[in-house]
């Protein structure tokens, strides 16, 4: 076992190493001067020359990387070019909205997709069936910012039962999940859609298996059966596509976070980019990769737990 | 039952709804402002994002003058100024008990420190141009202040009215960016970046109150976001709306007033004068593109055709429309003199909806109509500005040039469009050195034939300012002679 962890720790190293680099290698070559974009078309060459040299730009490009790997192991992103604050600190107030919107989107999405999975597939073929196949259909074909447009119309112009976007802080939480309301259920429509056809079938596999008609044989009635055996081996395949949801969901959300103008990291990076911050871009796309990087290996670890056959080195 | 818990439900939320609308019987103190970009700091000294000054000039920081809503330029913190006989000493008095929002007096100090910072040799100041000919800032006394220059300048006082030369104190000059401390009418409250700024009335403001207690600044780039924020009362006022399609629903709502007012904005086919050398093919372009199909189409009929680079509302504006009249026909023999056959040309357009990407759409087939091809390529700004403003590697593009009074930029050495002109360069050097508005008309009239008996550019229209306010918000400019949304004025009635 400790050589496995080391093994799969050492890949992770090198991940987040290799990773950095071509990060940084691509902002090297993006079109476009930060410097230029601030001070704009009237600027002077010794003003442009004089900025560069505060941001820090001016050194070779060997060690603006090795500054910016060795602040970044030391939790310090730099600097923002444009705002002019720590990137850390933008990088938490985004991610205040971007967690919890991501959180909710996905609540939405399972509480809608676990039920309507179950009851399409223990009825199939039923009206019931037909009516969420078709629904589901419906919610993956429908581009979710148009949905969105759709409900600001409705709750926001016509009833103004939510505000149209924006978001006021956390200061009173009702508030804020009532701004996050509307964009939550425009993301969450086309995840719950494809989420209830992954339950659906993984459910319908799970329902043809030799032990759920052995279970059924010891006795157990249709609705125990249907939760103590089928539904957990269903969840299988359904969690996988959650996780996926979520990373998508974090950084992924930027034609809703548009739509809604909520300052999320999405709109942050994406920002960002157009103003040439590409302190801001580095650091906070380091931080995402980062962070699948070390999920991955959070599920090395435990397929490891779980599955004794991965934790003998191979010969 | 089923449907008498939604009645049920749906009668709850109709009581909240209420509840949650408060009704006014006073009149409002406060007002949301939608601005289409964010700033990217709050430091008007330091950076050229006009989304700067559109929420702190006039609001937080004042200069020694200042635009007014016509565009002249009167006193703001000098309530006066002498002017010597040579041209080349003003003198400022300034007001007596102007405060800067953290409580420390203005002086001439802060005065000096501020004309002494713009034109440092580690000055970022986006327009240190502005400052070039200041030679010296003296304080005479704490409320007295003299600009020595190099010679003579009859923009000075236009000069120090942008938001780059507002004046700052020593102790917070470093710390603007994100904290910015002025003397205005306003004082900074917060910034939720990505979200909003707002302000709060300044109680120990010099001059005239301000009428609103609180003023928010909400960033929205969005165009349907923007409308969609107007109607549900989220925003009371876009003083450049970004979505010039949804015009006339705003027009024939009662709840809302449409302004269409001019700009400093002109609008322009700018042309690689190093790669197109001969005059007869620039003309030929010129006169290949209808402006007014570009207004209508682009823009949905707002703007104003131009034939020069100034602004139409200018009273030393002439109108050299008919120099460049839409004539096809005129474009091909102009075409067939020059000898130039299979003329293919790039044209790249920066990242703005309507006059850049419309228009360009109807130029190049324009442009195509006469036997001109086009290679069109779609650029951010910072590419635009590498490739473009600052390589020269381009042979069209379209760009609003959105300084006030900005002819002077035709007579920059290697500015982007190529132009080389002695001729014009005496008009502009001898505009510099006079300060008598009569000799100063003729001369930017000459300035603007010039430009365009050499067909520099193609130019196109003056960007006209489309504003949709509450209808009983009043107070904000209808003309933006300058980028910025002075909220000094502003009120609701009722």
């Amino acid at each position: 076992m400790p050589a496995y962890l080391a093994g799969r720790f050492l890949s992770l190293a090198a991940s987040l190493l290799a990773a950095s680099l071509v990060i940084f290698l691509v902002l090297e070559i993006v079109p476009g001067d930060p410097a230029r974009f601030m001070l704009g078309i009237n600027a002077q060459p010794d003003t442009l020359a004089a900025l560069r040299a505060q941001m820090g730009l001016d050194a070779p490009a060997l060690t603006r990387y090795v500054t910016w790997l060795f602040g970044l192991f030391h939790g310090d992103f730099g600097i923002s070019y444009t705002y002019k604050v720590p990137v850390a600190e933008l990088v938490l107030d985004r991610i205040w909205i971007s967690l919890p919107l991501a959180l909710f989107a996905l609540g939405l999405s399972t509480l809608i997709a676990f039920p309507a999975g179950i009851i399409a597939a223990t009825r199939r073929n039923s009206p019931a069936d037909v009516t969420v196949m078709g629904l589901t259909q419906l919610g993956v074909a429908l581009p979710n910012f148009w949905f969105a447009m759709l409900l600001v119309l409705l709750f926001a112009v016509t009833l103004r039962w939510f505000s149209a976007g924006g978001f006021p802080g956390w200061d009173d939480p009702l508030l804020a999940i009532r701004a996050l309301t509307l964009p939550a259920v425009a993301l969450a429509l086309p995840q719950a859609s494809i989420l209830s056809r992954v339950m659906r079938s993984a459910m319908l596999d799970t329902l043809s298996e030799d032990y759920v008609r052995t279970a059924r044989a010891k006795g157990l009635s249709r609705g125990q059966t249907l939760w103590r055996h089928a539904l957990r081996n269903a969840l299988i395949p359904v969690l996988t596509i959650v996780g996926l949801q979520f990373s998508f969901l974090l950084a992924g959300a930027i034609i809703i976070e548009n739509v809604f103008f909520l300052p999320g990291l999405g709109r942050l990076v994406f920002q960002a980019i157009t103003a040439r911050d590409l302190i801001v871009v580095k650091s906070v796309v380091m931080l995402l990769v980062a962070a699948v990087i070390l999920v991955t290996f959070l599920v090395d670890v435990t397929y490891a737990l779980v599955d004794p056959r991965l934790r003998r080195t191979s010969p | 039952m089923k449907k008498s818990l939604f009645m049920l439900a749906l009668a709850g939320s109709l009581v909240l709804g209420t509840a949650l609308t408060p009704a006014f019987a006073a009149a409002r103190t406060d007002a949301t402002i939608g601005l289409v970009l964010e700033p990217p700091n709050l430091d008007p000294t330091a950076g050229a994002a006009a989304a700067i000054d559109e929420v702190v000039y006039a609001n937080v920081f004042e200069g020694l003058t200042r635009f007014a809503p016509d565009g002249s330029v009167t006193p703001a913190l000098a309530k006066s100024w002498d002017i010597s006989a040579d041209g080349l000493t003003y003198t400022f008095h300034l007001n007596a008990g102007v405060k800067f929002h953290d409580g420390s007096d203005l002086t001439a100090d802060d005065v000096k420190f501020s004309f002494d910072r713009a034109v440092a040799a580690d000055s970022t100041n986006a327009q240190k141009a502005l400052f070039a000919d200041i030679k010296s800032t003296d304080v005479v006394d704490p409320l007295t202040v003299t600009l020595t220059l190099a010679k003579p300048n009859g923009n000075l006082l236009f000069n120090l009215a942008w938001g780059d030369a507002v004046i700052v104190a020593p102790e917070s000059a470093a710390t603007n960016a994100t904290k910015p401390v002025g003397t205005g009418p306003f004082v900074f409250k917060d910034w939720v970046q990505g979200d909003h700024v707002s302000l709060e009335k300044n109680p120990a403001y010099w001059g005239t109150p301000v009428k609103l207690d609180k003023a928010t600044f909400k960033f929205i780039g969005d165009p349907t976001a923007a409308s969609a924020a107007l109607l549900a009362g989220d925003v009371d006022a876009f003083p450049n709306f970004p979505a010039p399609e949804a015009i006339e629903q705003f027009k024939s709502n009662p709840e809302f007033r449409v302004v269409v007012g001019s700009t400093e904005g002109e609008t322009i086919l700018a042309i690689n004068n190093e790669h197109i050398t001969d005059v007869r093919v620039r003309q030929a372009i010129a006169h290949a593109i209808d402006r007014q199909a570009i207004i209508d189409g682009a823009m949905f009929g707002y703007g104003t055709p131009i034939g020069t680079h100034f602004a139409p509302h200018n009273p030393d504006y002439v109108d050299l429309t008919a120099q460049s009249a839409y004539d096809p026909d005129l474009s091909k023999k102009l075409l067939a003199e020059a000898g130039v056959t299979d003329l293919t040309l790039t044209l790249k357009l920066p990242p703005v909806e309507g006059y850049a990407r419309r228009g360009g759409e109807i130029i190049a087939q324009e442009l195509a109509a006469v036997g001109i091809k086009t290679t069109v390529t779609n650029v951010e700004w910072a590419q635009w500005l590498s490739e473009v403003f600052s390589d020269k590697n381009y042979d069209l593009t379209i760009v609003s040039h959105t300084e006030p009074l900005d002819i002077g930029i035709y007579a920059r050495d290697d500015y982007y469009f190529g132009y080389h002109s002695d001729a014009f360069k005496k008009v502009i050097a001898d505009l510099d050195n006079s300060t008598d508005p009569a000799k100063r008309s003729e001369l930017f009239k000459a300035a603007q034939k010039q430009i365009a008996d050499d067909y520099v550019n193609a130019f196109l229209f003056e960007l006209a300012k489309v504003g949709v306010e509450r209808a009983k918000l009043h107070g904000l400019w209808e003309n933006a002679p300058t980028q910025a949304t002075d909220l000094t004025a502003v009120y609701w009635d009722e």
